[in-house]
């Protein structure tokens, strides 16, 4: 039967059909299969029905939580409550981003919580202008290198010692817990060192998570940002066409540069409003541009990099990679690094969102946030399968959770069952989903 | 016919030792692997097919012994090594990453960079020129995700991914082991299609059916040694049996001269 006729396979449907497994279809993602939008929107039905829905629940469960409360209290959609909301996702988002290096692996980190704050204090100590008084680029740099080295040694225990990961992380939970008060005690600056005070370096640290752009370099940026990620979709499905590949459809394209547009467009709405009290305060804040860059730097890597294909490839099977001659124990290693590199920069934010660093850090709380901002964007546990910006979507569920809740009035013990349960329906949709891709790979013949 | 392709052989292994802590695995192991042929290493359970074969594909290191490679002697110290040479090897379990699409598994770890990003559109042309000129491609599109296919399917990408890099040696673990009737015959007739290509091939199989559709050369280990090899002409199901189970000790009737002796002259 498979010889009857030679399918070019960026023609189809196939000639034959029998060796095309049931459910096959469903498992293909319906951008690489569909011409038109019809297609599209068809092949999409079909993964949709057979579970493998990609970030669709998630944006659904967002809405829902946003209208549940906004309809509980109208202060919820402020302009002040929203930045707010984004101002405490951010740094579950960019710790999720950090957590999606080593759960792509089917790893765990759970010291990111101390080991960012660690990076934080280290940042918040060296510009303080009474002693060491450093530049902040200079004391962002070398809190980052520090936060690497962190990460390089934990990987480096999992991956050439091969002990599990979950342990060596929650050894670092304890260690760098320790580290982080005895850096608070003894480091160049004793005491809880603040970024209220008056100097540029200090203000700079304070800015990531309270300064702003003025509302025009919002709306440019936006406008900017829009057109070269638009242009670039633009110029590869060009190239895909050329080369006579399949290309998504223009239409699906535009739809999808229109959405960004227009989520840009309130984003930027929103931030140009008049968030103060008082006088006025407005403006893109600082902290979305930084998120924006990570996520754009690490979904470059993990898509279009060498580095990132291999490790899919390690969290989809070890034994294939190894095989294939990837040096997995340095993949390994680097996720790590990156992992921590990640966590430093949410400890920053952290740092700049307290206005300072004490030992009221809950590090636990914060890797558990997390991995769940990762898990419910969509991330599997199980590795192989997950994205930067599924982070991005799972820290603002998070976020809108403990944020409204926290305007409802309602105390802290629920919105930890709250956002446990929510954590739990991620985890149970992507055991569901793996299960229903992993039964397809058995029936077939 | 044994003397043209022992002359030949593009893969000759000599002397070879792997010992596992006490369990001497592989002890003294002679092969010839010729260019054109197809050759089926046979052996029961733990008689140390895939202790050779891996040991070839440079997956374990060998205690002692040599590989010539067209006459030259070589090293095989990694998988890079062999794949250098042009070994590819297509395990039972295939090595395939299921969560990667099929180009994604076809350039595992080779993949094609332009100015250090990953040249997407170039490795999809050439995979789906490979797919197609081995003539085994259903598939619906080589986009999708490897877990999404059939056995046979997902054995052809196997394949496909072997004889992709200019391989020179193919070396299929057990290939037809998990394959139902129709997806068994279109796996054969993939073996003939690359020794009809020159391809040098090496099939580890315990299904004799399979062996004599496609083998020429037989070689059957036995406990770790080579018991025989020789041009399948000169076999039947019953001496490919008997050599298996016992080595070769018990032949003395139908081929009193093609045991051990006339073989290892051969190779020299």
């Amino acid at each position: 039967m498979a010889h009857a006729e030679v399918e070019p396979p960026q023609e189809q449907p196939p000639a034959d059909k029998g060796a095309v497994p049931e459910g096959g279809a469903a498992l293909v993602p319906p951008e690489i299969m569909a011409q038109t939008l019809p297609e599209y929107v068809r092949g999409l039905w079909l993964r949709l029905k057979s579970g493998e829905s990609g970030m669709l629940p998630v944006i659904l469960a967002l809405i829902v939580i946003v209208i549940v409360f906004q309809t509980a209290n109208s202060k919820f959609l402020t302009a002040g409550n929203v930045i707010n909301l984004f101002q405490q996702s951010a740094v579950f988002i960019m710790l999720g981003m950090a957590e999606v290096f080593v759960l792509l692996l089917g790893e765990i980190d759970l010291s990111i919580g101390y080991v960012g704050a660690v990076g934080g204090v280290i940042a918040v100590q060296l510009v303080q202008p009474v002693t060491t008084n450093w530049p902040w680029w200079a004391a962002i740099i070398v809190a980052l290198i520090a936060v690497s080295l962190v990460g390089g040694a934990q990987g480096s225990f999992v991956t050439r010692l091969r002990l599990p990961s979950f342990v060596v992380t929650l050894a670092g939970l304890l260690i760098f817990n320790g580290v982080l008060l005895i850096v608070l005690a003894y480091g160049p600056f004793s005491g809880y060192p603040s970024l209220t005070g008056r100097g540029r370096n200090l203000r700079i640290l304070y800015d990531l998570m309270w300064g702003h752009v003025t509302p025009l370099v919002g709306w440019v940026s936006m406008i900017a940002i829009v057109a070269v990620a638009g242009s670039m979709m633009f110029l590869r499905d060009e190239r895909r066409r050329r080369s006579g590949l399949v290309a998504p459809p223009l239409s699906l394209t535009l739809i999808k540069i229109g959405f960004m547009a227009a989520i840009g467009v309130v984003l930027v709405i929103v931030c140009n409003l008049n968030r103060a009290n008082i006088g006025t305060l407005k403006g893109v804040p600082w902290f979305v541009y930084i998120l924006l860059g990570v996520l754009a730097a690490w979904t470059f890597l993990l898509s279009r990099m060498r580095y990132g294909r291999y490790v899919y490839a390690i969290g989809g099977s070890a034994e294939a990679a190894r095989r294939a001659g990837i040096n997995v124990t340095m993949v390994r290693t680097w996720a790590f690094v990156l992992c921590s590199l990640t966590a430093g920069i949410g400890g920053l934010l952290y740092a700049s969102w307290l206005g300072g660093m004490s030992n009221n850090v809950n590090g636990g709380q914060l890797v558990l946030y997390a991995v769940a901002a990762a898990v419910i964007g969509g991330t599997s546990l199980f590795g192989g399968r997950g994205k930067a910006s599924h982070a991005v979507l799972g820290g603002l569920v998070i976020g809108a959770i403990n944020n409204g809740m926290y305007l409802q009035n309602i105390h802290v013990e629920w919105q930890f069952i709250v956002t446990g349960i929510v954590l739990l329906v991620a985890v149970i949709i992507d055991a569901v989903s793996r299960r229903g891709a992993t039964s397809g790979s058995v029936t077939r013949v | 016919m044994s003397e043209s392709f022992q002359d030949s052989a593009l893969l000759e292994v000599r002397g070879l030792y792997k010992s596992f802590g006490p369990v001497q695995a592989l002890t003294d192991v002679d092969l010839d692997v010729p260019s054109g042929y197809v050759t089926a290493l046979c052996g029961d359970n733990g008689a140390g097919k895939s202790v050779l074969i891996k040991c070839i594909s440079g997956i374990y290191a060998p205690d002692r012994g040599e590989f010539h490679w067209e006459g030259r002697p070589v090293h095989i110290r990694s998988a890079h090594d062999s794949a250098a040479l042009g070994i590819e090897t297509v395990y039972q379990d295939l090595a395939l990453s299921d969560n990667l699409d099929i180009v994604q598994n076809m350039f595992l770890g080779r993949e094609r960079l332009r100015r250090r990003v990953l040249d997407e559109n170039s490795m999809e042309k050439a995979a789906a020129e490979t797919l197609a000129s081995l003539r085994v491609t259903t598939v619906r599109s080589i986009r999708q995700p490897v877990g999404s296919l059939s056995g046979g399917q997902r054995q052809s990408v196997a394949v496909a991914k072997a004889v992709m890099w200019n391989s020179r040696l193919v070396i299929m673990d057990e290939p037809t082991a998990a394959l139902g009737v129709t997806q068994t015959a279109m796996v054969l007739d993939l073996i003939r299609n690359l020794r009809d290509r020159g391809l040098a091939v090496m099939v580890v199989s315990h299904n004799l059916n399979d062996v004599f559709a496609v083998a020429d050369r037989i070689a059957v280990l036995h406990l770790g040694r080579m018991a025989v090899q020789d041009s399948a002409a000169n076999f039947d199901r019953q001496s490919v049996v008997e050599y298996m189970t016992t080595g070769g000790l018990g032949i003395t009737s139908e081929r009193p001269a093609s045991s051990n002796g006339e073989v290892q002259n051969g190779a020299r």
